[in-house]
C-alpha cells in the first residue's frame, strides 16, 4: 500500500466512525439522539485533548478550563438579547446587549478556545511532566472558580438557562469530523511531527534544532480551540449548563476516554470517546431495565457508574497502552506494525 | 482575628495536609504511582465513623483503621499491582477509575445526601478562649500530625523495611537486585498509606461531621497540588509541600476580605502557577536537584 492510500485510510477510520455514529443517530427517536449527540461532542473533546497529549506526552488537566470558556460564552451570547436582564441581571451591559446566532457563537467559542490556550500557555509550556499537569489542573481551578462567582461575564452558580438548543445532529457530526481532520492534518505536519519527535526523545530533538516550547505552545493553541469548539456544541445541545458539568468529573472522564482508547493515536481517541461514552448509556439504560433478547437485565440505582469504573479499570489493567494500542487505524497486514504513534 | 490565630489555624490545617501529603508520596516513592484513590480510603474511613457511631468510642475508631487499611491493601493487590512498568499517565487514569468507582459505590450504598459521624465531636470545645481561640481539635491537629511525621521518618531511618522502602524509591532495580522484595515493600507503602488516611478521615470528621461520596476528594486534590509543588521525588519536600498548601489556604482565607473569598482558590492556584514556573521541580527540593520528567 503507498503512503498515501495508508494516510487517506488512517483518517478514514476515525472520520468513518463519526458519521456512522451521525447516520445512525439521525435515524433513532429523538430521545435516544441525546444520547449519540453526547458521544459525538465527547469525541470533539476526547480529540481535542489527544491534539495536545497524545501529539506531546504532556499530560493536561486543564482542558475542561476551554470547554467551560466556549460553553459559557456561547450559551451567554445567544440568549436572546430581550430576556437577557432578567435571567442574567449583574452582566456588563457589552454582553448584556448583544446577541449573535448560533453558528456565529461556535466560531466564538473556538476563537476564545484557542485565544485563552495561547495567553496560558506562554508561560505554562515550558513545564513538563508532573510539573505541567498540575499546573494545568490550576488553570482548571482558577477556571471554575471565575466562572462560578463572577457575575458580570456569566450565570455564577446558577444554572445557564435558555441557550437555543441548535445542535443537532448534523452540527454534532459535522463539529467532530472538523475535529478529527484538524487533529489529522496537524499531526501530519512537519510542526506536528517535530512535536512527536519532542515527545520520543526531548533532548535528542532538541539536539537536532526543534524548540519544544514553541511546538507545544502551537499544539496546546489548537487543541484549545478545539475545546472551544466542543463547548459551543455542548451548550447548545444541553440548552443549560451549570459550572458544575464541566469542571472535575467531565475531566476525568474525558482523560479516562482518551486513555482507554490509546493516548497516542487519532484512533484511539475518537474509538475511546465514543466505546466509554455508549458504555456509559447502555449501563444508565439497564437501571431502568434492559430487554436481551429473552433476558431482562436491570441493575440498582447507581450501579451503572460503578461497573463503568470497574470496567475502564479492567479495560487499562489488561491493555495499558489502550484499546487501539496507541496505533492509527489500518488494514491488519501493514509492513510497520508498530509504526508512528506509539508512545514510548 | 489577629496575625498569630491566622498562624494556628494555618498550621493546624497544615498538619492534616501533611499527613495526606505523607500517604501519597510513601506510594509514589515505591512505585512511581500517583494514588488518586488515596481520598476514597478516607472516604472509607469517615464512612465507618459514620456507621459505627453507635458502637463504643474506641471500637468505631479502631474499625475505621481496620476498613482504611484493608481498602488500601485491596486496591493495591487488585488493582495497582498489575500498574509496574505502566507509564505514569496510565497508572494515574486507572488511579482514577478506581477512585470513580469507589465513589459511584459510596453514592450507590449511602445515598448522596451524607451521613453523620459525629464520634468525636467533643473535641470541638474550646480549650483556650479569649485573645485567641483554640479548639481541642487544632491540639490534637497538631500533635497528632507532628507525631505521625516524626514516627514515619523514624520508620523510613531506622527500620530494615523503612531501609528498604528508600533503597526501593531511590533506584528500583538495583534494590531487587540486592534481594529487596517489591511485593512487600509495596504492601508495607499501601499499609501506612491506610492508616494515614484512616487518622486524616477521624480529624477530618471532627470538623465536618458530614461524609458524603466526594468526602475525601477534595483534600486529597489540593494535598496532591501541594505535594507537586514541594517536590515528590523526595519524602521531606513533599510532606513540607502538603503542609504549604494547607497553611496558604488556612492564612488566606483569613487574609482576604469577605468579599473576596470566594475567590480564594485562584489566589492559591495562581500561586500554584507561579512557583511551579520558578521551582519545576519543587519548592522544597535542593536547589541542583535535576528537572526529571516522568509523565
Amino acid at each position: 500500500m503507498s503512503r498515501h492510500s495508508r494516510a487517506a485510510l488512517e483518517l478514514l477510520g476515525p472520520v468513518g466512525l463519526l458519521v456512522a455514529v451521525g447516520l445512525i443517530g439521525s435515524a433513532t427517536s429523538v430521545s435516544t439522539r441525546q444520547d449519540f449527540l453526547g458521544a459525538l461532542i465527547a469525541a470533539t473533546t476526547v480529540i481535542a485533548l489527544y491534539v495536545f497529549v497524545g501529539n506531546s506526552g504532556v499530560i493536561s488537566f486543564g482542558h475542561m478550563s476551554f470547554v467551560a470558556l466556549g460553553a459559557f460564552a456561547a450559551g451567554v451570547m445567544t440568549i436572546p438579547a430581550l430576556v437577557k436582564p432578567s435571567v442574567l441581571p449583574e452582566l456588563w451591559p457589552f454582553l448584556a446587549d448583544n446577541e449573535i446566532g448560533s453558528l456565529a457563537s461556535l466560531v466564538l467559542a473556538a476563537a476564545l478556545g484557542a485565544l485563552y490556550a495561547l495567553v496560558v500557555g506562554v508561560p505554562l509550556m515550558r513545564l513538563s511532566g508532573l510539573a505541567a499537569g498540575i499546573a494545568t489542573f490550576a488553570v482548571l481551578e482558577i477556571t471554575h472558580n471565575v466562572l462560578r462567582f463572577w457575575e458580570k461575564i456569566g450565570p455564577g452558580a446558577k444554572t445557564l438557562s435558555l441557550v437555543p438548543t441548535t445542535t443537532g445532529i448534523g452540527t454534532a457530526t459535522g463539529g467532530a469530523v472538523i475535529a478529527a481532520v484538524v487533529a489529522f492534518a496537524y499531526q501530519r505536519s512537519r510542526r506536528g511531527r517535530l512535536l512527536r519527535a519532542s515527545r520520543e526523545d526531548g533532548a535528542a530533538a532538541q539536539a537536532v534544532g526543534v524548540r519544544i516550547h514553541r511546538e507545544r505552545l502551537l499544539a496546546f493553541v489548537i487543541s484549545g480551540s478545539l475545546a472551544g469548539l466542543a463547548g459551543g456544541l455542548l451548550v447548545h445541545q444541553l440548552g443549560s449548563i451549570t459550572t458544575e458539568q464541566v469542571y472535575l468529573e467531565l475531566t476525568f472522564l474525558t482523560l479516562a476516554m482518551l486513555v482507554v482508547g490509546g493516548v497516542g493515536s487519532l484512533w484511539g481517541a475518537t474509538v475511546g470517546a465514543v466505546l466509554v461514552s455508549f458504555l456509559d448509556t447502555v449501563l444508565a439504560d439497564a437501571e431502568d431495565g434492559l430487554g436481551l433478547g429473552p433476558l431482562e437485565l436491570t441493575l440498582p440505582d447507581g450501579a451503572s457508574l460503578v461497573i463503568l469504573g470497574l470496567l475502564m479499570t479492567l479495560i487499562l489493567l489488561v491493555r495499558p497502552s489502550g484499546i487501539t494500542g496507541g496505533r492509527e487505524f489500518g488494514l491488519p497486514s501493514r509492513r510497520h506494525p508498530t509504526a508512528p504513534g506509539r508512545p514510548s | 482575628m489577629n496575625v498569630l490565630q491566622w498562624v494556628i489555624d494555618g498550621i493546624a490545617l497544615g498538619a492534616v495536609y501533611a499527613l495526606v501529603a505523607v500517604g501519597l508520596a510513601l506510594v509514589f516513592g515505591v512505585m512511581r504511582l500517583i494514588n488518586f484513590a488515596h481520598g476514597e480510603l478516607i472516604t472509607a474511613g469517615a464512612y465507618t465513623l459514620a456507621l459505627t457511631a453507635a458502637w463504643p468510642r474506641a471500637a468505631s475508631v479502631a474499625a475505621c483503621v481496620v476498613v482504611a487499611v484493608a481498602l488500601a491493601l485491596a486496591t493495591e493487590r487488585v488493582a495497582f499491582r498489575r500498574l509496574r512498568g505502566a507509564t505514569v499517565t496510565t497508572a494515574l487514569v486507572t488511579t482514577f477509575a478506581v477512585s470513580f468507582a469507589l465513589q459511584a459505590t459510596w453514592l450507590m450504598a449511602f445515598g448522596p445526601e451524607g451521613r453523620t459521624a459525629d464520634v468525636l465531636t467533643t473535641l470541638n470545645r474550646a480549650a483556650v478562649r479569649g485573645e485567641i481561640n483554640l479548639r481541642w481539635v487544632t491540639i490534637v491537629e497538631l500533635v497528632v500530625g507532628a507525631a505521625l511525621v516524626a514516627g514515619v521518618a523514624l520508620l523510613l531511618n531506622r527500620t530494615s523495611i523503612g531501609l528498604q522502602m528508600r533503597a526501593a524509591a531511590a533506584d528500583p532495580r538495583a534494590a531487587r537486585l540486592l534481594g529487596v522484595r517489591a511485593d512487600r515493600v509495596i504492601a508495607f507503602a499501601f499499609l501506612l498509606a491506610g492508616l494515614l488516611a484512616a487518622v486524616v478521615a477521624i480529624l477530618l470528621t471532627v470538623q465536618t461531621p458530614l461524609v458524603t461520596p466526594r468526602f475525601g476528594l477534595q483534600i486529597t486534590i489540593l494535598a496532591l497540588v501541594g505535594v507537586v509543588v514541594g517536590g515528590i521525588d523526595r519524602l521531606p519536600s513533599a510532606t513540607a509541600g502538603g503542609f504549604a498548601i494547607g497553611f496558604a489556604t488556612a492564612v488566606l482565607g483569613n487574609a482576604l476580605p469577605a468579599d473576596d473569598r470566594v475567590f480564594l482558590p485562584s489566589f492559591t492556584f495562581l500561586l500554584v502557577i507561579v512557583v511551579l514556573l520558578v521551582r519545576p521541580a519543587g519548592l522544597f527540593a535542593p536547589l541542583r536537584a535535576p528537572v526529571v520528567e516522568r509523565v
